[in-house]
C-alpha cells in the first residue's frame, strides 16, 4: 500500500476528474494506474502531478497508462516539438510515409488502432497512421 | 360540577389502569431480542425501545436481512412500531487490474518505444529484462514525453542515466 500512499493525491485527483475505467494495482514495487482522461487538460494535469510527487519521474515506480477520451471524428492537434508528424501506411515506423502533418495542425481521428498508433486523416484527405503521443485531442 | 369531577376522576383512573396494563419498554426490548435471536444474521443488531417503539441498529449483510429483522422486531409482543436504523455495507466493487500489470516487454512493444522516441533527439534506449533504459540529455518537456511514450506502451522505465538539458 505504500505506493498508493505516495501517489494518494494523484489517485484522488484522477477520481475527482472523473477518469473513466480507473484501475489501480500495486505489483512488485510498481504502482499501475490505467484509465481514460476526459480531456487533454486533465491528462496534462495528472502528468504534472506525477512529476510533482516524484520529481523528474525518476523512481520508475509508477506506470501511468492513461489515454484521453477521443471518438472517431474527433479533432486532434499535432504536438510535435516543431517538426512535421509523419503519417505512415502501417502502424509502425517501418511503414511508408504517406503524408505529413505540420506542428500545430488539426487532424481528424479515424480510429485508435492501439495505445501507441492512431489512424488519422488530414484536412487534405491524407490518411494513415501516426504516433499517438504526438496527437492531443482538442 | 359534580358530574365533571366524577368524569375527570374516571378518566384518570382509566388512564392509570391502561398504563398499568401496558408492557414495559424493558420487557418489549427483551421480546424483540428474543425474536431476533432466531436469525443468526441479526447477531450485530442492537435494540432500544421507547414507549413501545423499537429502534433497531447495527450492520446487517444485505437488504433482505434488513427487511427480515425489521419484520421480526415488528412481530415481537408489545411493539407498536419499528424504526429500522440497521445498515447494509456498500458493495465491494471489483476493479479490473490495469493491463500494464501483465504486459511483457516483447519485441513489438520495444519497437513501439523506439518508434515513439525517434523524434526525440539526443536520447538512446536499450532494454533490460523488464525496463526501458534511457540515456541522454533532455528538456523537461521531452522528459515528460518520454515517460508518456513508455506508459502508453506499458513499459517500465529506468531514467537514472537521463540528465537535464541546461
Amino acid at each position: 500500500m505504500a505506493l498508493q500512499d505516495k501517489y494518494a493525491e494523484l489517485l484522488q485527483t484522477a477520481n475527482t476528474l472523473g477518469v473513466d475505467n480507473l484501475a489501480v494495482a500495486e505489483k512488485d514495487g510498481t504502482l499501475h494506474v490505467s484509465g481514460t482522461a476526459k480531456s487533454t487538460a486533465d491528462y496534462d494535469a495528472l502528468w504534472a502531478l506525477y512529476n510533482k510527487i516524484d520529481p523528474n519521474m525518476a523512481s520508475g515506480d509508477l506506470m501511468m497508462n492513461l489515454d484521453i477520451k477521443a471518438d472517431a471524428g474527433a479533432s486532434l492537434k499535432v504536438t510535435t516539438d516543431s517538426t512535421n508528424l509523419n503519417i505512415r501506411s502501417t502502424p509502425s515506423t517501418e511503414g511508408d510515409i504517406v503524408g505529413k502533418a505540420a506542428h500545430g495542425e488539426i487532424v481528424t481521428l479515424v480510429e485508435k488502432t492501439d495505445d501507441s498508433w492512431w489512424k488519422i486523416r488530414t484536412k487534405d484527405g491524407e490518411e494513415g497512421y501516426a504516433y499517438a503521443q504526438y496527437l492531443s485531442p482538442e | 360540577m359534580k358530574i365533571t369531577k366524577t368524569l375527570m376522576a374516571l378518566a384518570i383512573l382509566l388512564t392509570l389502569g391502561f398504563a398499568g396494563c401496558k408492557p414495559k419498554d424493558a420487557d418489549i426490548k427483551a421480546n424483540v431480542e428474543t425474536a431476533l435471536k432466531a436469525n443468526p444474521d441479526a447477531a450485530n443488531v442492537t435494540v432500544s425501545v421507547n414507549e413501545g417503539v423499537a429502534t433497531i441498529s447495527g450492520e446487517v449483510k444485505d437488504d433482505a436481512t434488513k427487511a427480515a429483522v425489521a419484520a421480526a422486531a415488528k412481530g415481537a409482543k408489545g411493539v407498536k412500531d419499528v424504526v429500522n436504523n440497521t445498515t447494509v455495507p456498500a458493495p465491494v466493487v471489483v476493479v479490473p487490474e490495469p493491463a500494464s500489470v501483465t504486459t511483457a516487454l516483447d519485441e513489438a512493444t520495444q519497437q513501439k518505444v523506439k518508434d515513439g522516441l525517434k523524434d526525440i533527439k539526443g536520447v538512446t534506449v536499450t532494454f533490460s529484462a523488464d525496463k526501458a533504459v534511457l540515456e541522454g540529455e533532455v528538456t523537461a518537456a521531452n522528459r515528460m514525453k518520454i515517460m508518456q511514450i513508455l506508459a502508453a506502451a506499458k513499459v517500465k522505465s529506468d531514467v537514472s542515466k537521463l540528465t537535464d538539458k541546461k
